[in-house]
């Protein structure tokens, strides 16, 4: 990513709130928030616990619509999008990575990549994707005889398959080790940098935030401050 | 309430659908039971009641003529306790109202009226009995009078030994003897056109030369005699007299109609409410199992905090028994209604004075009994690991689902389907005896359905062959006794007459070895074309010029077959005995015959070829004259018409089939939606989150509802066949059942029946999986994302 070049937002998120309500309490799990997201960028969004991030990147994902303000992804209004609008938009557009992989149990390796693809106009090869992800000895493994980081690597491979304009990943490394969690970062790393997909990744581990391009910090509902970093670090680099 | 009863009650609660639709199949199931024990128990209560009441006899026998003097004789064998000598006749009647002549058994009443110690007494429903002087007053039966709208006073006029009377009804009666009213050799009641009326034995005498005299006879048994010695000297008494072999309650036609129908009461209640049951067990258990295995974690901390083992289990027990408890009392309220339903459905065809439906304790403690049992045996495996789970183990949460290549993956047959299809095949593969116990359930709802029509295909089939190949005639008249064959050319004057084929029975009895069989033999002519002996295939058998063809029934009552040899002894006339060639085998499907020449016949017989009636081919145009005509032909004793009897089977069929597939079809829609509904909650309660994740990742609500729905819709498919096999085995194994004398039921199912059962099973499994299906629409997608599987 050069930085002389000023990408064009592929997102964009105005006034932005979420209430949620619970019998008589509000919950007010976003309150106003304003963000763009460019092309090719790598963004972190991080936040203590209950902060709001999640229902941030629900929302952003086509899971969730906000109570109040607009979400635009090119020219495609999610705001106020019906079911079956987000969900052409999340077939379409979007990749997800879970916190906990969620593989079909019953598919191995290469089946769950191929379920994606199946439904995919402009799909990758599955095993070449396996391939990246350094899963190419793997393809006839079902998730159950796969170690959790491999899993999760099947779980990107799976959203990068389909060549998505977004990724979004909820915490992808929280449910792994410190070795393993750093190999998955590593992975959504070269997927960023060779088939220029904007990455989203939540997390509330603070140290993961160096190999951002842009890090924005969420505080009860609110952006607490959006920082670019000049430098991105590799993934080898950072460790918490 | 405890806080596990409080529990208990949420999870039944949160579980409503299933519990619902486990309940109602044993509610089904439990129903059916109750309905057919009740139904059974009502019968043969009502039964037993009017026999020892009303005396029904224990032997019964015809003779040509006795003189009163005899029953003394009779009296005195030893077993005997009591006997009723008296004339009977076969007679034919107008009707007021009635096209075509009915045919009446005349019976005499013994002094006039009832004596305390008469048998086969007759349950005045009202009027009264005829006045002793009397010689025009009768009794008729009430179902007959019912029929024809006929009441105390109406006249009927009847030819009586040649002569044209009119006969005044007095009363209306019941009588043990035709609990199930049936004309001589008829299937089917026809109360319109065959009918009972009971004379004073004096005017009955008069008016057929009988007086001093008897040609008819019941007796009863003293307690603990032998039926069959008391039968073999009644036999050599009356042998003399002209007697047509004296017969037991087993044979005595109505009595074997009401038996054959309990028997087939209690092997529907049998194997119904089994496959209800079982499919219940199943339920339960997969119930079971998976609430266990969603509360894993509920277990292991109330094991934690000192709850033992055996409260644990108990409580998961207790689950089960509230679903099953649930389904029961429905069940019972549900059996008891449609027992008592059933009892007036049977109160069209068997007429006693009082048929009080009865529902009664023991029943009542027995289907709880047979419930519980299904609820324990249903429970037992989930609820054993329920209390094996170690407390640590149980902490942690439900290990992730493990699949392997399988066979189909390493035969390379996987490689083919497309990713859907192949998470559907894993899933069921894991499975396996889930699946294969899902399967069958489907399957036993398809075979119910399929079982439910069998009825209906049977006698279509039965009527096909008795009606279009073995018996042709329009009108068969039959005289009151044997005439020389002068008498068909005032038969062919009759109006209308197109063809007549006069015939001769012969009432006979049949022995071959140690075993004898009364019978009648049928003489044939070569150029007959009316009645026509046929084969399994339904092809025309000619009468062979020498020897005798026997109905195959009644070839393997006597255990002989082609090219044995049988004793067959005249019944009737001069009572000669001769030894015949069995030459083929018939396969006709009503009635017990054997089948002579003719002319052979009469040389054996040293006969010039009397007649007992005649077959008629009439033009339909001129019906209503030949009726009438017919209605006043003196010497004739039976007229039957087939197009009136084809129309009392369509109608009978039409009451009591129709209902039959209604109920059927009912229970195996329950059967199906219960299986799939069950079978498609769990999977959604399995895999939601899978099913969810596939949503985030943009599959539509079909395309998720094809991956959890599709496990059900292959079952199906694949269950519809084995279902139609089930179902042809269990009507093959029903057949020997309706294997009687009187009527064979053929083996028979149409492509209609598996259609029908087949759309049965689709639409419920459809309907099931809609109602759950909805449920996609409501996946938590944001839940997922947050949870661990
Ligand atoms: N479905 C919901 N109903 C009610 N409150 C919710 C719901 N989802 C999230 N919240 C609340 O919204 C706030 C933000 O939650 P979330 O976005 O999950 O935070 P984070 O992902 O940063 O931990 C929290 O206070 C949380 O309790
Ligand atoms: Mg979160």
């Amino acid at each position: 990513m050069s930085a002389s070049r000023i990408p064009l937002p592929v997102m964009q998120v105005r006034g932005v709130s979420k209430t949620y309500r619970l019998g008589e309490v509000e919950v007010h799990a976003l309150r106003g928030i304003d963000l763009e997201l460019r092309a090719g960028e790598l963004v972190v969004i991080l936040g203590a616990s209950g902060s709001g991030k999640s229902t941030l990147l629900n929302i952003l994902g086509g899971l969730d619509i906000p109570t109040r303000g607009e979400v635009r992804y090119r020219d495609h209004v999610l705001s106020d999008a019906s079911d079956r609008e987000l969900t052409r938009y999340r077939r379409e557009h979007v990749g997800f990575v879970f916190q906990f992989f969620n593989l079909l149990p019953s598919l191995t390796a290469l089946e769950n990549v191929e379920l994606v693809t199946e439904i995919a106009e402009h799909a990758l090869s599955p095993r070449e994707v396996l391939e990246r992800v350094g899963l190419g000895d793997r393809l006839h493994h079902f998730p159950s005889q796969l170690s959790g980081g491999e899993q999760q690597r099947v779980a990107i491979a799976r959203a990068l398959a389909k060549q998505p304009d977004v990724l979004f990943c909820d915490e992808p490394t929280g449910s792994l080790d410190y070795p393993t969690g750093k190999r998955v970062l590593e992975v959504l790393a070269r997927a960023n940098r060779e088939l220029g997909t904007l990455v989203v990744v939540i997390t509330h581990n603070a140290a993961i935030a160096a190999m951002a391009n842009r890090v924005v910090r969420l505080s009860s509902g609110g952006i607490a401050e959006i920082r670019v970093n000049p430098v991105q670090a590799s993934a080898e680099a950072i460790s918490w | 309430m405890s806080r596990l009863h409080r529990a208990l009650l949420r999870d039944l609660w949160h579980l409503r659908g299933q519990v619902f639709a486990t309940a109602l199949v044993v509610s089904v199931g439990v129903g059916a039971f109750v309905t057919m024990v009740s139904t059974y128990r009502s019968l043969a209560a009502a039964r037993a009641e009017y026999y020892s009441t009303y005396r029904f006899a224990d032997v019964f026998a015809s003779l040509k003529r006795a003189p009163d003097s005899l029953a003394v004789s009779l009296r005195l064998i030893p077993g005997v306790s009591a006997v009723q000598t008296r004339v009977a006749e076969n007679v034919v009647l107008s009707v007021p109202g009635l096209a075509e002549p009915a045919s009446a058994r005349l019976i005499s009443l013994p002094g006039g009226e009832q004596g305390g110690d008469s048998l086969n007494r007759l349950h005045l429903v009202s009027g009264r009995y005829p006045a002793p002087q009397s010689d025009d007053e009768v009794v008729a039966s009430e179902t007959f009078a019912a029929a024809n709208s006929l009441a105390v006073g109406s006249r009927i006029g009847a030819i009586l030994n040649g002569r044209w009377r009119e006969l005044r009804l007095v009363g209306l009666a019941l009588s043990p003897e035709y609990v199930y009213e049936v004309g001589p050799g008829m299937v089917v009641p026809d109360n319109r056109r065959f009918g009972v009326l009971w004379m004073n034995a004096e005017g009955l005498a008069t008016a057929f030369s009988m007086k001093g005299a008897f040609d008819d006879l019941c007796l009863s048994l003293a307690r603990g005699a032998s039926s069959r010695d008391v039968i073999d000297a009644v036999d050599r008494l009356l042998a003399p007299y002209g007697g047509l072999r004296a017969y037991g309650r087993a044979d005595q036609p109505s009595n074997r109609f009401l038996t054959d129908e309990l028997g087939e009461i209690e092997v529907n209640a049998t194997y119904i409410p089994a496959i209800f049951l079982a499919v219940a067990v199943f339920l339960v258990y997969t119930l079971l199992a998976r609430l266990i295995a969603i509360q894993r974690s509920q277990i292991a901390l109330l094991k934690a905090f000192g709850y033992a083992n055996l409260r644990i289990g108990m409580h998961y027990l207790e689950f089960a028994l509230l679903i099953v408890g649930l389904g029961l009392a429905v069940g019972l309220i549900l059996g008891g209604y449609f027992g008592a339903g059933l009892i007036r459905v049977y109160q069209q065809y068997f007429h006693f004075p009082v048929l009080r439906y009865r529902l009664g304790v023991s029943l009542i403690l027995f289907a709880t009994a047979i419930a519980l049992a299904a609820a324990v045996g249903g429970s037992l495996t989930a609820v054993r690991r329920a209390i094996r789970l170690p407390p640590a183990e149980a902490m942690r949460p439900e290990p992730p689902r493990s699949f392997q290549a399988g066979v189909l993956d390493r035969a390379g047959l996987m490689r083919r389907l497309d990713t859907v299809t192949k998470a559907i095949v894993r899933n069921l593969a894991r499975r396996p005896w889930r699946a294969a116990l899902s399967m069958l359930g489907i399957g036993a709802a398809v075979a119910t359905v399929v079982v439910g029509r069998f009825m209906f295909d049977a006698v279509n089939a039965l009527m096909a062959v008795h009606f279009d190949s073995a018996q042709r005639e329009d009108v068969t008249v039959t005289f009151n006794e044997t005439r020389s064959r002068g008498a068909v050319t005032s038969l062919r004057e009759l109006p209308g007459v197109l063809r007549v084929e006069p015939f001769r029975v012969m009432p006979a009895l049949i022995r071959a070895g140690h075993r004898e069989e009364r019978a009648s033999v049928l003489a044939l002519r070569p150029s007959d074309t009316l009645r026509q002996l046929v084969d399994a295939r339904r092809r025309r058998i000619d009468v062979p010029a020498k020897g005798l063809v026997l109905t195959r029934k009644l070839a393997r009552m006597l255990a002989v077959g082609e090219g044995d040899h049988v004793f067959v002894e005249q019944l009737d006339g001069r009572r000669r005995q001769f030894t015949a060639a069995v030459v083929r085998l018939s396969d006709e499907p009503v009635g017990l015959s054997g089948y002579m020449d003719a002319d052979a016949l009469a040389g054996l017989l040293g006969e010039d070829a009397p007649i007992s009636g005649a077959l008629l081919q009439v033009d339909k145009s001129r019906e209503p004259a030949l009726y009438a005509s017919l209605k006043r032909t003196p010497a004739v004793a039976a007229v039957s018409i087939r197009s009136a009897t084809l129309q009392t089977i369509r109608e009978i069929m039409n009451r009591s089939f129709i209902l039959m597939t209604i109920v059927m079809t009912g229970f195996g829609i329950v059967l199906v939606a219960g299986v799939v509904y069950n079978s498609v909650r769990i999977a959604l309660s399995e895999r939601g989150n899978e099913l969810a994740s596939l949503r985030v990742l943009g599959f539509t609500r079909g395309e998720v509802a094809q991956l959890l729905l599709g496990e059900q819709a292959l079952l199906t498919l694949v269950a519809i066949p084995v279902g139609c096999a089930l179902g042809a085995l269990i009507c093959r194994l029903l057949v020997p059942a309706f294997d009687r004398e009187l009527f064979r039921l053929p083996f028979a199912l149409t492509g209609a029946t598996f259609g029908f059962a087949s759309l049965v099973a689709l639409g419920s499994a459809g309907l099931a999986a809609c109602v759950v299906g909805g449920r996609i629409a409501h996946l938590d997608l944001i839940a997922v994302l947050k949870s661990r599987e």
